[in-house]
């Protein structure tokens, strides 16, 4: 028998310049990354209404109604107020708990209605609605630090949810009026 | 008599770069995976307003923008109110219902954020979300930036 040994040169692929090529691509990807995160106000909009179905029953006194007319000036339950009134005026209405029988039973229960009209301007609806949100935060500040003492952002995922089932957002974005 | 020799002048003082590679690589893919590769040209001046509650938005490639406000003219004017979607003006809004719905078949976690000028008025923005809300896409956010004191 014939055997042949033969050094073969291990084939090799030149791999000095891949660090090269590496930082290229990673230059590149440095300079065209955006790090700024969107921030913003989150809402989840109501499905369209079912024109079959009546819309469910809700107590007026369940129901806060702001309105921001074509002025930018406010309305909270047909009286007017400051924007700088506004969540105070939002944070006793949604903690009433029964105690005022004009404003809501339950903070589950209380509705935030919020109305605007085609000539508002948009900076002063998101600064009411930024109010109110602020109220919300508020509140379930104050009841994350009752009940677990730390701040509402602080919690963890279960926690957090329990805070948020008691005083849950409920802000209600009226149907705009046809015909105007 | 001993003779002492000084020790220290023979060792090599060198980094190792073998690992190079495999650090850039990693820094690499980092950089690859959070890049989102998506631009668009502004057709109408967006303002942002200014907000303190406000929340982030983590899974941007969740998300689809919405720009309402005043149409860019040539020579620093500015026109009518319109609404842009991706890269192209909305003439019929009613158009949107559609669109977003296609977007929604896509990506059925979409998150549209309304980029709404401060100037704009409420009546276009109000109807642009009931086209969302036919559409299907529930999930909105107007796009503020942090307010600073």
């Amino acid at each position: 028998m014939l055997l042949k040994k033969k050094e073969r040169e291990a084939a090799e692929i030149p791999s000095s310049s891949l660090a090269d090529i590496a930082f290229l691509l990673l230059i590149f990807f440095l300079v065209t990354t955006t790090i700024d995160v969107d921030t913003g106000i989150g809402l989840v909009l109501p499905p369209p209404p079912d024109p079959t179905v009546p819309p469910p029953p809700i107590k007026e006194k369940n129901m806060l109604k702001l309105l921001v007319n074509s002025q930018g000036l406010i309305l909270v339950n047909e009286k007017p107020a400051a924007l700088a009134e506004v969540k105070e005026l939002v944070i006793g209405f949604i903690d009433n708990k029964g105690t005022d029988p004009t404003l809501s039973d339950s903070p589950d229960k209380a509705i935030i209605s919020l109305k605007t009209d085609k000539q508002t301007p948009y900076r002063i609806y998101i600064d009411v609605l930024d109010e109110v949100k602020g109220a919300y935060a508020d509140l379930r500040d104050k009841a994350s630090m009752a009940r677990f003492g730390v701040k509402f952002d602080k919690l963890g995922e279960g926690p957090q949810k329990e805070v948020k089932e008691m005083y849950p957002q409920k802000i209600s974005e009226a149907e705009p009026d046809k015909g105007n | 008599m001993a003779h002492f020799k000084k020790k220290s002048a023979n060792t090599k003082q060198e980094v190792p770069t073998s690992a190079m590679p495999d650090i850039v690589f990693m820094l690499l893919i980092f950089f690859m995976v959070t890049t989102v590769l998506r631009e668009v040209t502004l057709q109408v001046r967006v303002d942002f307003t200014k907000g303190e509650n406000i929340e982030k938005i983590e899974q941007k490639r969740l998300v689809s923008y919405v720009y309402i406000g005043p149409k860019k003219l040539t020579g620093n004017q500015i026109g009518d109110t319109m609404v842009q979607i991706d890269d192209a003006l909305v003439e019929d809004i009613k158009s949107i219902r559609r669109l977003m719905y296609d977007k929604l078949i896509e990506q059925p976690k979409l998150i549209v954020s309304l980029r709404v000028d401060q100037s704009a008025e409420m009546g276009l923005v109000t109807d642009v979300k009931q086209e969302l809300r036919e559409a299907g896409t529930l999930r909105i956010n107007y796009s503020t930036k942090r307010e600073v004191k």
